[in-house]
């Protein structure tokens, strides 16, 4: 098989570098900063390399790069990427070297050690993102926690500790189940295959034959671990104290790229490997992403922390991302994948702008805020534009991903009602409120508070960081099929797979032996 | 004695330990530098025992008279115990200096438990693993009091003492019933014909008289309860050799005698008692860890969940499950010692932090040690990419193989829970900070004995295919 070394490239290079960066002296933060920001610049500049070669025509995994690992367990070193994950992947390289640029004043402590698990957390997200083999897989989603748990624990707000290890053992326990449910699937495949195997595209052609029975316990596993990440309602309990509690950067990570390994883990493994148990588990899953929608939206009405506002917010937006993942109809997993991106960018934004503002006024409640569209114009525009984005304003992104996800629930034939599409809807309008709510207090209205005086604006740095991040929500939104037509078919693959599970014996597969 | 010159060459790890220990008390009788020459000399032998051992570890064979087995598996216990111990010795150069208990024997005693582990790897008699056993146990009570002055290690000598040979009281009188009823201590006998066998109820109670005893030396629940008092009384580096070398012999000889039987139709007779024991051991250490303060009786309990573990590898009694259950011990060796080895450069005369708060603010006092000490806590709470990780791995593939499936979820609940209690040293040492002074006393010895056993977890966790076709090779 021919070798494609690009995505190796890719992990290397913020992993080679996370050890660079621990060779600097701390005393010389600026040159941590700057050798970080330039390491996963160039991990942005391979993944466009990656984007380029992209050929989008094709459904089947691509740049693949396959070498034996552990000889015994026939497991390999396997990555490669189709178009959803490249999306996500870029999404990931994108949003690193921003974040890293908006901590250069917010991170002042320790930034050695910040910057080494930030670039050991961008090496676990890709993984996640380009393995094709579930333990390898399993090993990036495990060791991801660890630099995610030091961000949040170290540099995080008062109860960090708390929520740090909350996260911490929220996301264990799920995956745990998981690892189990791995291991049954490759101990499964014996069966049919004649050897042990995690590489997914061959687990593609067996786990789909799982009686029914034990397929629901399959797919309640692995959709359990990634539920927890999404998360769906009621498991969304760990998110909010995450996100309050983790610094800006921690945050827009977080919430831009973290929380989306689930969808892509439910999209990617739970869809394909376990279509039956997925189309029979579907409505119920809809309800509770519909649920999460409506709830996250009232909860986060009623917030007067703006970060946990956003926050809450995410529990609505990813309550979106589900619903079109479960409604498995093209639109809606089309809809999905652009959703996914689509609340990193502008939640990503959110968290930014949020951090912006408490850096200098060190507080969060709505109430401490009013009137400052006069006192600093640059940003109360920017907000605007984010929330507008993540209202779901028609002409941004954020419209293109619920419309495409509400049409293909409306459709869809596995859910079959249209009150999922109208109580969805709702959400949006909720959504309307509160952030319109919340600007509405926040940026107009009087001056209240003395302490507003005096305030600065956005400065060159920040609007740096937004800008690119701005861009993209305006060309989504304008120009969508830049991007839909990326991961058109790999969403109609996984379509193909839910409705035409490829049901061969072990006699059609010849049983080959394992690749040596 | 030996048929051909094979034989001795195939046994030169023991010779090398045996020979060692006569040298070493001619060391300690007529040199007056001794306490600087031993360590290293015992770190010599047991360095040249283990790798000779890795070397050769192709030249499979039984000796003596069908006593000894050798090469293989065997091999790579023999590497397992003596790099154990020699790390051990590593982190007892500067820890005895710290207490002032430096004794000739302590070294050479040493050296004569791992030549009991040895003899218990390799027995292809019951009477050679009655005979390491004793010689183990016997070094361990002793190891266990080296801090003659104070009370707690006298406790825990004298209770180690009792119980285990209460235990080794178990094993004997089980050995004996599986005598007169098989008429024969040779264990490829009796496993051939143990279906037979079982017909005998004498039999049946002499085998589980054994395991039972087996049972308290891998400080499995409930034949627990010693555990605690005698890591916490003991020196930090002897309890470091108790819960590695100490366990995995005692893990050894049981694959040493079970071992013939999984794949077999006995296979599964011993399923029912190594899950119950598994299941137990799991979830009364991880919940019970969670309480203690004191950081050696939070191993300890530590160490009593990972018995579980590892008998989830029995329970399944399958080929996978003994190439896990080794993998898993080298992988639990290297993560134990390092934190023991923190842990005795750590602690202060006089038993002085101990205490788990001791190590808040680590992070920021001594970096080096708290980035080592949490990599070792992530490895033992089983989290990629380090060993102990792919340790759990591969014994639930074996479970899950076996038909286990419900076992591995178990040992996954467990797991979960015992991230808690180790992530507590994590949180404290980095999001904690403390006013307190903490004066760590530096060793290089001991800080390379760390950083070599963090070194081996994580090339074990990234490249676990490394040790583990060498065990499957033999299996």
């Amino acid at each position: 098989m021919e070798q494609n070394s690009l995505l190796t490239y890719l992990i290397l290079i913020p992993l080679i570098g996370s050890f660079l960066i621990l060779l600097i002296k701390k005393e010389q933060a600026n040159l941590i900063r700057y050798t970080a920001l330039g390491i996963s610049t160039l991990a942005f500049i391979v993944s466009l390399i990656i984007y380029f070669q992209f050929d989008s025509a094709n459904s089947d995994f691509q740049f693949i790069s396959k070498i034996q690992w552990i000889n015994g367990l026939n497991i390999h070193y396997h990555v490669g990427i189709d178009g959803m994950s490249l999306l996500l992947v870029l999404l990931t390289t994108f949003l690193t070297p921003l974040t890293l640029i908006s901590s250069w004043s917010s991170i002042e402590n320790k930034v050695k050690e910040f910057t080494f698990f930030f670039l050991m957390l961008e090496v676990g997200m890709l993984g996640v993102f380009i393995s094709l083999d579930l333990f390898l897989f399993y090993i990036f989603w495990e060791a991801m926690l660890i630099p995610m748990y030091f961000i949040i624990g170290i540099w995080g707000g008062k109860e960090r500790v708390y929520a740090a290890i909350k996260f911490f053992i929220y996301t264990m326990f799920g995956s745990l189940l998981m690892l189990v449910a791995i291991i049954w699937l490759a101990v499964y495949a014996i069966g049919p295959l004649g050897y042990f195997t995690t590489d997914i595209v061959e687990l593609y052609k067996v786990a789909p034959q799982i009686p029914m029975n034990t397929q629901i316990w399959m797919f309640l596993a692995f959709a359990l671990s990634f539920a927890i990440k999404v998360p769906l309602f009621p498991l969304h309990t760990w998110l909010p104290d995450a996100h309050v509690q983790a610094p800006t950067a921690g945050s827009v990570i977080l919430a831009g790229v973290l929380l989306k390994m689930g969808t892509y883990g439910l999209l990617r493994f739970n869809l394909p490997l376990f279509p039956e148990a997925s189309v029979l588990a579907a409505p119920y899953i809809s309800v509770l992403a519909v649920i999460g929608i409506i709830y996250g939206a009232l909860v986060a009405m009623v917030q007067t922390d703006v970060k946990k506002l956003v926050a809450y917010s995410s529990v609505a937006h990813l309550g979106f991302v589900v619903l079109g993942i479960f409604a498995m109809t093209q639109e809606s997993i089309q809809g999905a994948v652009i959703q996914m991106i689509n609340h990193g960018l502008s939640t990503g934004a959110l968290f930014l702008l949020v951090g912006i503002i408490y850096e200098r006024t060190h507080t969060r409640e709505i109430s401490d805020y009013g009137g400052i569209a006069k006192l600093v114009p640059i940003f109360s525009f920017a907000l605007m534009f984010a929330s507008l984005s993540s209202v779901g304003l028609p002409g941004l992104n954020g419209f293109v991903g619920e419309f495409l996800i509400l049409l293909g629930s409306f459709q869809s034939p596995i859910l079959n009602s249209w009150w999922y599409t109208v109580f969805a809807t709702s959400g949006v309008i909720f959504a309307a409120v509160y952030l319109l709510w919340m600007y509405q207090r926040v940026v107009f209205g009087p001056v209240t508070s003395q302490k507003l005086v005096g305030l600065k604006d956005m400065n060159g740095r920040e609007i740096f960081v937004l800008a690119p991040i701005f861009i993209f929500i305006v060309w989504i939104g304008i120009y969508p099929s830049t991007f839909l037509k990326v991961s058109d078919k790999s969403s109609a693959k996984v379509v193909k797979q839910i409705y035409n599970p490829v049901k061969v014996s072990s006699v059609q597969l010849g049983l080959n032996e394992p690749s040596k | 004695m030996f048929n051909n010159f094979q034989e001795f060459f195939n046994i030169i790890p023991i010779i090398i330990i045996a020979a060692g220990i006569v040298v070493s008390l001619l060391i300690e009788m007529y040199s007056k530098k001794s306490e600087s020459i031993l360590p290293w000399f015992s770190i010599l032998l047991f360095l040249a025992a283990g790798l000779h051992a890795l070397y050769y570890v192709g030249d499979v064979s039984v000796v003596l008279q069908n006593m000894l087995a050798t090469g293989g598996t065997v091999n790579i216990f023999y590497s397992i115990f003596t790099f154990g111990a020699a790390i051990v010795c590593l982190l007892s150069i500067d820890y005895l200096k710290k207490y002032g208990i430096y004794y000739g024997e302590y070294y050479i005693i040493l050296q004569s438990s791992v030549l009991g582990m040895m003899f218990m790897a390799g027995a292809k008699d019951l009477f050679m693993i009655f005979l390491g056993l004793e010689l183990m146990s016997i070094s361990f009570y002793i190891l266990a009091g080296m801090n003659r002055k104070k009370l707690n290690a006298n406790e825990a000598s004298l209770k180690y003492f009792l119980l285990g040979a209460f235990a080794t009281g178990f094993i004997v009188y089980g050995i004996a019933l599986i005598y007169g009823s098989a008429h024969t201590t040779s264990i490829d006998f009796i496993t051939s014909n143990f279906i037979e066998l079982t017909k005998n109820l004498l039999f049946v109670a002499g085998v589980l008289l054994f395991l039972i005893g087996f049972s308290f030396k891998i400080a499995a629940f409930p034949f627990h309860m010693w555990v605690p008092d005698v890591y916490e009384g003991s020196p930090t580096t002897v309890a470091a050799l108790f819960s590695t070398g100490g366990k995995a012999a005692a893990f050894s000889a049981i694959i040493a005698t079970l071992f013939a039987l999984f794949n077999g139709p006995a296979g599964n007779l011993f399923t029912p008692y190594f899950a119950v024991i598994s299941v137990l051991s799991m979830f009364y250490g991880s919940i019970v860890a969670i309480a203690q303060d004191n950081i050696k009786r939070m191993l300890a309990y530590s160490s009593i969940s990972h018995a579980g573990y590892l008998a989830i590898g029995l329970a399944a009694g399958n080929h996978d499950a003994v190439a896990g259950v080794i993998f898993y011990l080298a992988a639990y060796t290297f993560m134990n010692l390092g934190a023991f080895g923190i842990i005795s450069l750590i602690e202060g005369k006089d038993e002085k932090n101990l205490n788990i708060n001791s190590y808040a603010g680590l992070g920021n006092r001594r970096p080096l040690l708290a980035a080592l000490l949490a990599i070792l806590m992530f490895a033992l709470a089983g989290i990629p990419p380090f060993a102990g990780f792919f340790g759990k791995y591969y014994i639930f593939i074996a479970a899950i193989k076996a038909h286990l499936t419900w076992l591995a979820i178990l040992g996954v609940i467990s797991s979960a829970i015992s991230v808690y209690f180790y992530l507590r040293i994590v949180v404290l040492m980095y999001f904690k900070s403390s006013d307190e002074k903490l004066a760590i006393e530096s060793s290089n010895s001991a800080m390379l004995a760390i950083v070599f056993s963090v070194l081996v977890i994580i090339l074990l966790g990234i490249f676990p295919g490394s040790l583990l076709d060498l065990i499957t090779k033999f299996i």
